[in-house]
């Protein structure tokens, strides 16, 4: 392939991963049986990144199963939600360029809630972190954090340099974790796993005392983690099918105080405009307990709930989208509040129940965040 | 003389060297218009990449730093090569899409035995650097 058999980009991709095998001293190549693809958003890639996928949309096929990370605005409602014409240009022509390049326009940093479940020891290579962490820690399938661009490349090659979390001795916890907080819903998940990633940094952190299965909770609390610090795998027994401790690794506790103090510090403002759940996206099972708290009502301020158009396709059907949109809200597609430019459309005030989306809010979005529960904020 | 090191990124160049001793982030401390170092706190402050060989320890920063790499070779102001001490991936990989040659771990510091102007060949197909002296 080196030799330019299958096209320059082809050959342009595998001499991307035999860089980065060798910088992190890989023995070889190993074949992945998907790839998650980030770096869609015209917001992030700008300009750059629109010419680099163009150009690599010339000749450049992907050969396996590839699925694309949310871009900056919801490719139907844009318009109704006040972006640009110029700005909507420029995401759909980032969405042509991997469209051409076969990879699936999914939009969503949640692959694995439509049907890209790889299972134990299924060697993968996907790049948005919360959705590393996940398959990881969760489904057991092996990815380092990519990079948008050397996610496209394993996608084009069907491979990835074998180093990192593909390896078992790189699955090993190198902290504990003694929960001894009472974790209520999803924001307590999130606010855990937003202390753990700041001591953590990229250790493999392994929780004790929590007893809990809940798939919504997990993704919360993996995406904190890959959010504050570079967690991309965790154990947790019921959950993670591994659990390599080893000797005695490092201690932490998280009490009732660390839980406050986090919450806490996660939130810049009292009061909000908007009402942004669904960082990561919203699973089917989040958006019926959302039309539950919002059924009947005549909400005052913006409400928006970002998900899949799959998701959301299921949504419809069920009646939960009209419930929501029947109360003021949006269920809103191929995009979130981090990666949607949100403070051009006026907005300087967001709540949210996401830890991950209450750091990002603030420091991308120039947003002043409030952070809570949905029964907090709705 | 010929020293050795390490192919990260195809092609070859000669050019004139620019060193940093500071690691780089190419999103934030380099103007991608003019490939002018606008990061003050950089000892490369104020001077253009454009045309150079640049030689520095390591990139650092935000992934985005790859993309900025390639916006400097379509606006003609990207390095003419690079030299690390030693590779990470958001420079390999910004160097291997904007086809701008590269090798890191030289069998001697680059930083030592090269100075601002010196014309030098970077060899990013064997992984070598050639020097005329």
């Amino acid at each position: 392939m080196l030799a330019c058999q299958e096209g320059e980009t082809a050959a342009k991709a595998m001499e991307i991963l035999v860089a980065i095998g060798k910088i992190f001293g890989a023995e070889k190549m190993v074949p992945v049986t998907s790839t998650q693809i980030s770096g869609v958003s015209y917001e992030t890639i700008g300009e750059a990144g629109l010419e680099l996928l163009e150009s690599f949309a010339k000749d450049g096929r992907v050969r396996i199963p590839s699925y694309l990370n949310p871009c900056g605005i919801d490719l139907e409602r844009w318009r109704e939600i006040g972006f640009s014409k110029e700005f909507a240009k420029k995401q759909s022509k980032i969405i042509d360029a991997y469209r051409k390049m076969g990879v699936e326009l999914s939009l969503t940093c949640t692959p694995y809630l439509i049907g890209a479940t790889p299972k134990r020891n299924e060697h993968v290579a996907w790049s948005e972190s919360s959705a590393v962490v996940f398959a990881n820690s969760v489904l057991g399938a092996r990815t380092n954090r990519e990079s948008g661009i050397s996610a496209l490349a394993a996608a084009i090659a069907g491979r990835t340099p074998y180093f990192g979390y593909h390896l078992n001795e790189e699955r090993v916890a190198s902290l504990l974790i003694d929960v001894k907080a009472k974790l209520r819903d999803v924001s307590d998940f999130g606010a855990l796993g937003y202390y753990v990633g700041g001591v953590a940094k990229e250790k493999v952190p392994a929780f004790l005392g929590i007893n809990e299965r809940n798939l919504d909770k997990m993704k919360s609390l993996g995406a904190a983690m890959a959010a504050s610090g570079g967690v991309a795998l965790f154990f947790m027994k019921g959950v993670t099918p591994e659990w390599r401790v080893v000797g005695r690794p490092e201690k932490i506790e998280f009490t009732e105080r660390e839980l406050k103090e986090t919450k806490e510090s996660l939130s810049t403002s009292n009061e909000s405009e908007l009402i942004a759940i669904g960082c990561p996206h919203c699973s089917l099972d989040e958006i019926r307990e959302l039309t539950k708290k919002v059924e009947g009502k005549k909400l005052t301020k913006k409400f928006w709930v970002f998900t899949s158009r799959k998701i959301k396709n299921e949504a419809d059907r069920l009646g939960y989208t009209g419930v929501i949109e029947n109360s003021g809200g949006k269920v809103i597609c191929d995009t979130c509040m981090v990666v949607s430019p949100i403070e051009h459309l006026g907005i300087k005030k967001t709540a949210t129940n996401s830890a991950k989306a209450a750091k990002y809010l603030a420091s991308m979005r120039k947003q002043k965040v409030v952070f809570g529960s949905v029964d907090d904020l709705v | 003389m010929i020293i050795n090191g390490r192919a990260i990124s195809k092609g070859k160049a000669k050019g004139e060297v620019l060193l940093s001793r500071d690691e780089i982030s190419f999103l934030g401390d380099v103007d991608p218009r003019t490939g002018v170092v606008v990061e003050k706190k950089l000892d490369a402050y104020r001077k253009s990449m454009a045309g150079k060989i640049l030689v520095f320890p390591r990139g650092r920063g935000s992934t985005v730093g790859s993309y900025v790499l390639y916006q400097l070779k379509k606006n003609k102001k990207a390095p003419r090569a690079i030299i690390n001490l030693e590779a990470e991936t958001i420079v390999a990989v910004g160097a291997i899409i904007s086809k701008i040659p590269m090798v890191d771990r030289l069998e001697r510091n680059p930083l030592e035995f090269l100075k601002n102007g010196d014309i030098i060949k970077v060899d990013g197909d064997k992984g070598l650097v050639e020097v005329e002296k």
